[in-house]
């Protein structure tokens, strides 16, 4: 067995891999975060709440309608983004006058209420969700074996992050909602729904969580309680990256999913608070994050 | 955070405030004596202070911290490891928790108040966490078991502080203590200097202020006041446990101080004592508790912003003026 640093290469690469797989979700849910956050000004607490509903409708899809893994992919993301224009129409809009912490201590409000909910019916163990026939077995990399649904979690979340990148960067619309960032009554006085492209975001936003929900199900187990330490890690990554740009957030993301499963190779105590520490020491230097900008 | 109620902490007269105070003070005092359950009060008080601690940042300083937790349960742990491993006297105890809390204000302060608003709350919240992953690997808190039965001990070799109601009057003169602190600390110079970084930062720069300082000075008072419950809570239920640092009980003390009225005198002492109340009573329910907090927080948000006492001030200053 080859070894680096004393360190098996083996479990070096399969630490990496997990690290990778951690690095998909944090960059998926930050971008949902930083999208939302960038027209709404609110931080949505109740991000990790609504990528456990994914999660758990994909079980419920599964379990009570037989229905697989594909069509949650598309029908979880859906229902939990209609739930979060629903919740955008009725009591967020209602709050954008008003300071922006007030839409944090809402979300965070509305967190409580999903995770109890499911808590009492669920407790707080998992439920297993099946893996889909097509993703059992591995790819022999030679070096490593790479299962394959954990190469198709990372291959999805490239994806959706640069095509998430793609809309807002470079398409029309997205260029209406990054001048809607930036002066929305401007935008709306030149005839655009603003209003309605806020509830579109946050709807998108939502269904981002919803859809990482879903892909997490057949790794880690299903339980109401998966997102909400997942949050507060996501939070502190988005610190981390500065909200001001869709790019930081994603590689931000995969580069803290990548040092935290090396962390856990070399020194595995520090491997829970190791983002925390980064986080800390960009804030010395860097209080505005390594992609923000001061404002 | 621009808070309704800035006529609630300076709308009243300053006479009238000191009558209510002392109403507070006489009611809590004969409580125990009205058959109302000693060890509940205690209970009320330690989140009460918990509650007007965090106030004073959020209230007058206008800093919505996530991670109040983090100083209550940190005290709570230095304090009971001191009174039952090293064998301290209950106010040495209570003095080495709060201490080290204030050690941890600095640090957290210092960090935290390099951004504002949501990401300020988002620090306070991350750094929480890593104390949170700390107190449940460090060894002497004893992971998932906590620190229990925790000897109450003498305060200052006189008074037993076994007994129930000997304890209760203790803890009220702590509260009590720390309440006028804080009443004292809001009306002063430097508590007006701190509602005016609130209501405007740049012109407070621009004033002359050293706004940092002023906002790390208010940090450091509320994580030690927040220390001070935390410590007190240890000898009081002789146990430091991992609840008391984990994230919800930063949320639980928002709520409290939410529900009562942020930025009022008042207001967390009656969030805290409708919070306690209403999880002592719904105790059997389980995880519907943190339904109804949950509930409680979006009605507050939607309806509510100004909370119980935010409410009552309103309605008195209306009909008064």
């Amino acid at each position: 067995m080859t070894e680096i640093f004393g360190i098996s290469t083996q479990a070096l690469f399969g630490q990496l891999l997990i690290g990778l797989i951690n690095g998909a979700f944090y960059a998926m849910l930050s971008l949902g975060l930083a999208v939302i956050f960038g027209l709404l000004n609110i931080i949505n607490f109740s991000h990790g709440a609504q990528y456990m509903l994914g999660a758990f409708c994909a079980y419920f899809l599964l379990e009570l309608a037989g229905v697989g893994y594909w069509w949650s992919l598309l029908i979880a993301p859906l229902v939990v983004g209609i739930t979060g224009i629903i919740i955008e129409r009725t009591m967020l809009s209602r709050l954008y006058k008003l300071d922006h912490l007030y839409g944090l201590l809402l979300t965070f409000g509305l967190a409580l209420i999903f995770q109890g909910i499911f808590t009492n019916y669920y407790g707080s163990s998992g439920q297993p969700y099946r893996l889909p026939e097509e993703f059992s077995g591995a790819f022999n990399l030679g070096f490593m074996f790479l299962p394959k649904y954990r190469a198709w979690v990372i291959a999805a979340s490239v994806i959706v992050c640069a095509s998430t990148w793609y809309v807002i960067e470079r398409t029309k619309l997205g260029s209406y909602l990054r001048a809607a960032t930036e002066n929305p009554a401007m935008v709306q006085a030149f005839g655009v729904n603003v209003p309605r492209m806020i509830t579109l975001t946050y709807g998108f936003g939502v269904a981002l969580a919803a859809f990482a929900g879903v892909m997490a199900a057949p790794i880690y187990q299903v339980s109401p309680l998966m997102g909400a330490n997942l949050i507060i890690v996501v939070f502190a990554v988005v610190v981390i990256g500065g909200m001001g740009s869709i790019l930081g957030a994603v590689i931000t993301g995969f580069g803290l999913g990548i040092v935290e499963g090396l962390t856990k190779v070399f020194y595995p105590e520090a491997s829970n608070t190791v983002i925390f520490v980064i986080m800390v020491i960009v804030l010395i230097i860097r209080p505005a994050g390594l992609f923000g900008k001061e404002r | 955070m621009a808070v309704t109620t800035t006529r609630a902490a300076s709308g009243a007269r300053p006479a009238g405030v000191g009558v209510a105070i002392a109403v507070m003070a006489a009611i809590f005092a004969i409580a125990p004596l009205l058959g109302i359950y000693p060890v509940f009060l205690m209970k009320v008080l330690c989140f009460a202070l918990f509650a007007c601690a965090f106030n004073l940042l959020i209230g007058f300083g206008g800093l919505l911290s996530f991670g109040h937790a983090m100083f209550m349960g940190t005290a709570g742990y230095i304090c009971a490891h001191a009174a039952k491993e090293w064998g301290w006297p209950p106010e040495a105890a209570i003095l080495a928790g709060t201490a080290v809390a204030a050690a941890l204000g600095l640090i957290v302060g210092v960090l935290a108040i390099r951004r504002q608003g949501i990401y300020f709350a988002m620090i306070t919240l991350a750094l929480a966490q890593m104390v949170y992953f700390f107190c449940l690997q460090a060894p002497f808190t004893h992971g998932e078991d906590g620190i229990q039965s925790v000897p109450r001990g003498k305060l200052f070799g006189l008074l037993d502080l076994s007994s129930t109601l000997v304890m209760y009057y203790v803890v009220l003169v702590i509260f009590l203590a720390a309440f006028l602190l804080i009443y004292r600390t809001v009306h002063s110079p430097f508590g007006n200097v701190l509602k005016a970084i609130r209501e405007n930062e740049p012109r407070a720069i621009s004033l002359g202020y050293d706004v940092d300082r002023y906002k790390l000075l208010a940090f450091l008072l509320s994580a030690t006041l927040a220390g001070l419950a935390g410590a007190t809570k240890a000898i009081v239920f002789q146990l430091a446990s991992l609840t008391d640092v984990h994230w919800t009980m930063s949320g639980e003390v928002v709520l409290m101080t939410l529900l009562g009225g942020m930025g009022t005198i008042f207001g967390p002492v009656v969030g805290a004592l409708v919070i306690v109340g209403l999880e002592n009573y719904l105790s059997a329910f389980g995880q519907w508790v943190t339904v109804i907090t949950g509930a409680i927080f979006v009605v507050c948000v939607l309806a509510f912003r100004r909370g119980i006492v935010g409410e009552i001030a309103a309605w008195w200053a209306r009909r008064g003026h």
